[in-house]
């Protein structure tokens, strides 16, 4: 019986055979499939870094755009990232805000109640919901009343961060403890002060991460600003009257044409709006690592 | 002052009421201010339905069932929709054969090979891909990747033109900006999510279950197949579900990188159209009932990824939270 055991006991340790070589195969497929993921992102971040660092200079970031035909180095973007500041900062001062407090309901008033619960999961179902149909939407309700703008834009970007912000803030709030809450309930805290001075400034990190990284994915769409916002070549700070332009929205139009200028505009827009939404991310994540720290 | 503010939570009403109904107005008010923003979610849901409807009433009406035709033509206001349904469907199921195993090979590393140290640079990597904004996919497809991939389908088309279920579909028409390439663009733009998600459901996995299979013998293969697979397949085909809805509404690569050619074929080499594209590109010179044909597909869009994503969520949903009880 002994002996037995004694020979089996490295068949247990090292599979052999089909079993050995299955699993090896099962491995290194999974590491395929990583390297799969990384070689499109490298691909597309070596092209735009390539392509776009020649173009960018201050005189491009800051120029009115020209015409399509220009030549490479003539004009710029100023007017598209002056529309993607006052668009993106007008819909995050919508969208924040109201994300925030609909995360404070679901998470401190309504608890396990249905109405808490059906608002939870269609904020999660509205995540889905394709940008251009935000786009169609505030066209439909907004732009055939009033008109093309950059306030129509921040609408639609509004619509799609909403969702975003209210999931990330809930999340956060959920990690708060509960003693923190009942602590200042013992105090004589009402439950609006308990939550605006103990349960917000607890889970404030995380809430400010997962905004800016709402904002991040704002400040790249397109479709919603199709619609919504038009396009303009000339700055305009004016966010509540007047089509605008955005950064994607440029892109958008130059990649579609054959003229080397409007593309190499293109490339300089592309590497602006992908640094803006990693340095977005990046502050996110160092705020979420701070966060984390104190947590511990 | 000061001893007003002391006093305030003590005995806000001040009064001997029951506790339950010493509620300050500003307490209520910051009640209902909360719910308002909470409703506000179920408000434009159904504010989009109804405004989008409003907006295509014309098309729905004078079309009838013909907007399922394939007749699209809107300087003689034909407006049958069914190519752009078809090229959404098929771009759709190209991206989810591409992404999903990768998707689901890309989870299993992440949660049941690697270290916790590797793991996080790992999905640093893929939130990285997720930053990268659709239409710099849509510049770099069209510039770059559809010109490069032009060369693999001709040769690719040469090779297997006369093969008998080859050779229609990746036989000649070859063009770089086709379903195909807009179906790999739509797998790297949805590979994030169908990651994230797949991992989330797959670490709700009791460590008991897979330690209980490793103490059996079982190769790492095995005790996935067997503890794992088992205990997150509902929850993996959620993820898919939602990485399905992203693929169908995903603009504005695809707008760049499809071909805009209403065309209903097997050759999925060749140019095509889809719902979201051709809204994006036609919808500038639009009106009327052309207008309204290309709100009335984004109504199709919005029903049809409205009922995805429940179905998906409600599927992600449960099975994170059975597990979680386990």
């Amino acid at each position: 019986m002994s002996v037995i055991a004694e020979q089996q006991r490295p068949d247990l340790r090292e599979p052999k055979g089909w079993r050995r070589a299955s699993n090896r195969i099962a491995t290194s497929l999974m590491v395929l499939a990583f390297v799969l993921v990384i070689i499109p992102l490298g691909f597309v971040l070596v092209t735009v870094i390539a392509k776009g660092a020649s173009a960018i200079n201050w005189s491009f970031l800051t120029s009115q755009i020209p015409s399509e035909v220009a030549p490479p180095g003539v004009g710029g973007i100023g007017p598209a990232i002056a529309g993607t500041i006052v668009i993106v900062a007008l819909a995050s001062a919508l969208a924040v805000p109201l994300g925030i407090l609909g995360a404070i309901y679901l998470n401190e008033y309504g608890g396990t109640g249905w109405l808490a619960k059906l608002i939870g999961f269609f904020s999660d179902v509205m995540t889905g919901v394709p940008s251009i149909i935000m786009g169609l939407f505030i066209f439909s309700i907004w732009v055939l009343h009033f008109g093309f703008s950059g306030l129509a834009g921040a609408f639609a970007l509004a619509c799609l961060m909403l969702p975003i912000v209210i999931r990330s803030t809930y999340e956060m709030l959920r990690l708060v403890p509960d003693s923190l809450r009942e602590g200042s309930y013992a105090l004589g805290a009402t439950k609006a002060r308990v939550t605006v001075t103990v349960v917000l400034p607890a889970a404030i990190g995380g809430i400010v991460s997962g905004a800016l990284l709402a904002i991040a994915r704002a400040a790249g769409e397109t479709a919603p600003l199709l619609f919504t916002i038009l396009t303009v070549t000339t700055v305009n700070w004016n966010v509540f009257s007047g089509p605008n332009t955005s950064l994607p929205s440029l892109i958008f139009a130059n990649a579609n044409t054959p003229y080397a200028g409007a593309q190499s505009r293109g490339w300089g827009a592309a590497l602006t709006l992908i640094a803006i939404a990693f340095i977005l991310m990046i502050v996110s994540r160092m705020i979420t690592a701070r966060f984390a720290r104190f947590q511990r | 002052m000061s001893t007003q503010t002391k006093a305030d939570p003590a005995s806000p009403a001040g009064s001997a009421r029951p506790l339950s109904e010493r509620r300050p107005l500003g307490d209520r008010t910051f009640q209902i201010i909360t719910l308002a923003a909470g409703l506000l979610v179920l408000v434009i849901l159904v504010l989009i339905a109804v405004a989008t409807t409003q907006q295509s009433t014309s098309w729905f009406s004078s079309e009838g069932l013909k907007i399922f035709t394939n007749n699209w033509n809107p300087a003689s206001n034909d407006f049958g929709a069914l190519a752009f349904i078809y090229g959404s469907a098929i771009t759709a199921a190209i991206a989810l054969i591409i992404a999903v195993p990768v998707s689901i090979g890309v989870a299993l590393l992440l949660t049941e090979v690697v270290p916790y140290r590797w793991s996080r640079p790992i999905v640093y990597v893929i939130d990285l891909l997720a930053v990268v904004p659709s239409v710099v996919w849509g510049l770099w497809g069209i510039l770059v990747f559809a010109p490069w991939l032009q060369h693999i389908y001709t040769s690719i088309a040469s090779g297997v033109g006369h093969t008998p279920v080859l050779g229609p579909l990746f036989g000649q028409p070859v063009s770089g900006a086709s379903f195909f390439t807009a179906g790999i663009i739509l797998a790297f733009m949805i590979t994030p999510i169908v990651t994230s998600l797949s991992r989330e459901v797959i670490a709700t996995v009791p460590a008991i279950d897979r330690e209980g299979a490793y103490a059996l013998g079982a190769t790492r293969l095995e005790m996935i197949r067997g503890a794992v697979w088992p205990h997150s397949q509902a929850g993996v085909v959620g993820a898919v579900l939602l990485g399905l809805g992203r693929a169908l509404g995903e603009t504005i690569a695809v707008a760049l990188v499809i071909g805009s050619s209403p065309a209903i074929t097997s050759h999925l080499f060749a140019p095509g159209y889809n719902i979201p594209a051709v809204i994006a590109n036609q919808f500038g010179e639009s009106s009327g009932t052309f207008r309204a044909a290309l709100i009335g597909m984004g109504v199709l869009l919005f029903a049809f990824t409205i009922i995805i994503n429940i179905i998906a969520r409600a599927i992600v949903n449960r099975s994170t939270r059975r597990m979680r009880g386990a």
